[in-house]
């Protein structure tokens, strides 16, 4: 690996490092910080299982957030996570409650808006809903859990010196579960803006097991995470505590378990193909904040109480920062995505070229689009994706859906199926009637990704998408990744670069 | 090969502070025996519950002693540590008042009128009632349970009714034509018992303010 690409790689080692050293508090804070578990033990313990679940499940809720902006460049990604990682860094110097799921989608905004490319407002709406969601969830969870521990615990009659025991036991099996959680979750934040950008490539373990770039580039990430719990988050569990409301340890195991469902469920994608099998409605898989989960579930826990002991100032100020984070991230993203670019001669975005011509134009209306007025642009060629979108809401002002619809159809992106690189596909998850497909279109050209996909479904149904439903919507997404991988070993890189 | 058992340290604690309830209970136990005893002018029975006592309390501040060091040495019970600490001291405190007035009894030798007796007597059954009733209250708060109330409340009732055997004892004792050092002595002796009745009630509204701080 070049080292230009350590380097770049590096900010998100840098916002991976502050993620543990922050959100470990939130999974083993109460349990260190009240002493009931070793600083050592649950620095392991938390490393472990965040290292674990980035590898194994931390793929589903990087789909997301990178459907609200695919920072292409590395440079670009070099910023993205650097400003995320520097708002995170600087708000809690200030001692400021400070969200890195939040920072991380703002400074992809920021990159959205200084490159060009269009914000995915579906994609924005769902990690918005979800951020609302995420704390009420959790508090709803921390209720009934606390109500049901209660219960149990009274109905047990347990020695008070067993009821620590056990509740040590708790704290640190709920610690790994809420790590497995964190990392799987939360990995996006880390290294979901280096995914487009992806240096590693699949290797095989023999021919049982195939660890694929984007597990290595996790992996990565992972352990700057658990670097970040090991070198800096005892300061932090210790000073956990009771800053929004004082919590007995069965409390906290409670806090703990409810913010790690929460998580896991934003994060699964095992639970979504059950949901989707069952034709039930699945639950986004989106980078959720730590932190608002445990505010959640703290403040359910507070108010099935009566709400006495809350610090409402406390929850004030999460709040706000709820808020100033993003736009924080964004504004420093942009900003400095600007001098990057302009002082240093960073590429920070590839942009793209775009045209309308005539099998653009009929594949545009097989989408449903009316094409009357694009008619006009047609046969005209645009070097950029702003000055497009320009053009198009000039002549055409198309809603949100249907301009990415357009762009999505009318971008260049040459495809050449060469002879030499076939046997690159040998270290991607395609089948074999799908490579035989790639065979038969050897030496073929194809101006627009979307040309190659109709020509490779046309060849083999395995190559078909299905028809968009919840059903469908994994194995959908399988085929997509297995396209990605074929443009990005087909891709014709642009003259100009 | 020796059994491994989780949680062993635990149910060793476990058994450790069972056995100080159980020498607690047993000591104001032995103490009314004791009292009976005195009263009957019996006094190698005496001297036997005297030595009990005693040997009682000595135990109960070993295991005490033991209980505290396991505590702080194996972090156990962060949260709650000091409170338990606090009341296994004060009740402690009744074991050595009970030997502290099995002392007095068998150094001063006290000599009580056949009317006074029967008081007396009462006096120190109040004052073991009021014990055990303590002892089921920190059974009960060691293990969570609900019966905690009721128990803290005959630990007051008890504690009322030595307080009236006292008062009415004191006042037969000054009302009597013994002399005034005798009747000094006796009321010194009286108060001392009393005081067994008072400690436990002491340890038992500090048993209250625990168990409230320790509801989830």
């Amino acid at each position: 690996m070049e080292v230009a690409v350590l380097i770049f790689l590096s900010s998100g080692l840098f916002l991976g490092w502050s993620l543990g050293a922050n959100d470990a508090a939130n999974v083993f804070g109460t349990a260190v910080g009240t002493r009931m578990v070793k600083f050592s033990t649950a620095a392991f313990v938390c490393s472990a299982f965040i290292i674990i679940g980035a590898v194994i499940s931390g793929a589903g809720a990087s789909h997301t957030l990178g459907k609200l902006g695919a920072v292409n460049a590395l440079g670009g990604s070099f910023v993205a996570a650097f400003s995320a990682a520097l708002t995170v860094y600087g708000m809690t110097r200030a001692g400021l409650p400070v969200s890195t799921s939040q920072a991380i989608v703002g400074a992809i905004i920021g990159w959205n808006l200084f490159s060009g490319f269009p914000t995915d407002t579906k994609a924005l709406f769902k990690i918005v809903a979800t951020w609302i969601a995420c704390p009420l969830l959790a508090g709803i969870i921390g209720v009934i859990l606390f109500k049901a521990t209660v219960s149990v615990v009274k109905w047990a009659k347990l020695h008070i010196y067993r009821l620590d025991a056990y509740t040590r036991l708790g704290l640190i099996l709920a610690g790994a579960f809420g790590s497995y959680s964190l990392g799987a979750n939360n990995i996006a934040n880390v290294m979901g803006v280096f995914v487009a950008s992806n240096p590693f490539t699949n290797f095989n373990v023999g021919d049982f097991y195939s660890f694929s770039g984007v597990q290595q580039l996790f992996l990565v990430g992972a352990l700057a995470i658990a670097i970040g719990v090991f070198t800096y988050s005892k300061k932090v569990m210790l000073t956990v505590g009771t800053g929004l409301l004082p919590l007995s340890p069965v409390g906290a195991w409670v806090v703990v378990v409810s913010h790690s469902i929460v998580l896991f469920l934003f994060a699964s994608q095992g639970l979504e193909h059950t949901l989707a099998n069952a034709g039930l409605p699945t639950i986004p898989l989106v980078p959720v904040s730590s932190s608002q989960a445990v505010v959640g579930a703290v403040i359910g826990i507070g108010l099935l109480k009566g709400g006495r002991g809350i610090q409402w100032k406390v929850l004030g100020s999460i709040a706000t920062g709820w808020i100033t984070t993003p736009v924080i991230a964004c504004v420093v993203c942009f900003v400095v995505l600007f001098f990057m670019q302009n002082v240093f001669n960073t590429v920070v975005y590839r942009d793209a070229s775009y045209v309308l011509s005539e099998p653009v134009l009929e594949r545009i209306k097989k989408d449903g689009v009316d094409i009357e007025r694009l008619k006009r642009l047609k046969d005209q060629r645009f070097k950029s994706v702003r000055e497009f979108r320009r053009v198009l809401r000039e002549k055409v002002t198309p809603t949100g859906p249907v301009e990415s619809k357009i762009l999505d159809r009318a971008k260049i992106d040459v495809v050449l199926i060469r002879n030499d690189k076939i046997w690159q596909l040998d270290n991607t998850s395609l089948s074999k009637s799908q490579v035989s497909s790639l065979w038969e279109i050897v030496g073929r050209r194809f101006d627009h990704t979307w040309m190659l996909d109709d020509a490779l479904s046309g060849i083999h149904e395995e190559w078909r998408s299905l028809p968009d439903t919840t059903a469908n919507k994994l194995n959908n997404r399988h085929i997509k990744e297995q396209r990605q991988q074929v443009y990005n070993i087909f891709r014709v890189k642009p003259k100009q670069e | 090969m020796p059994k491994i058992t989780l949680f062993s340290k635990t149910k060793e604690l476990e058994s450790q502070t069972d056995e100080f309830c159980n020498t607690v209970s047993e000591g104001a136990l032995a103490f009314k025996i004791g009292i009976h005893r005195y009263l009957e002018a019996d006094t190698t029975g005496f001297e036997e519950k005297l030595h009990h006592v005693s040997k009682l309390e000595s135990t109960g501040d070993d295991l005490r002693r033991e209980i505290q060091r396991r505590l702080y040495v194996e972090t156990l019970i962060p949260e709650s540590r000091g409170d338990v600490l606090d009341l296994l001291e004060h009740t402690d405190d009744i074991l050595n008042a009970c030997d502290g007035a099995m002392w007095q009894l068998a150094i001063e030798k006290p000599e009580l009128a056949d009317d006074l007796k029967t008081d007396f007597a009462n006096l120190a059954e109040s004052v073991a009632e009021a014990v055990e009733a303590l002892v089921r209250a920190l059974r009960d708060f060691f293990r969570g349970g609900e019966s905690l109330t009721d128990d803290m409340h005959k630990v007051g009732f008890y504690e009322s009714e030595a307080d009236k055997m006292g008062h009415k004892l004191m006042g037969a004792i000054f009302s009597s034509d013994i002399d005034l050092s005798r009747k000094n002595q006796l009321r010194s002796v009286v108060l001392h018992i009393d005081s067994i009745a008072d400690t436990a009630e002491d340890v038992s509204d500090m048993l209250a303010v625990f168990a409230l701080k320790r509801a989830i």
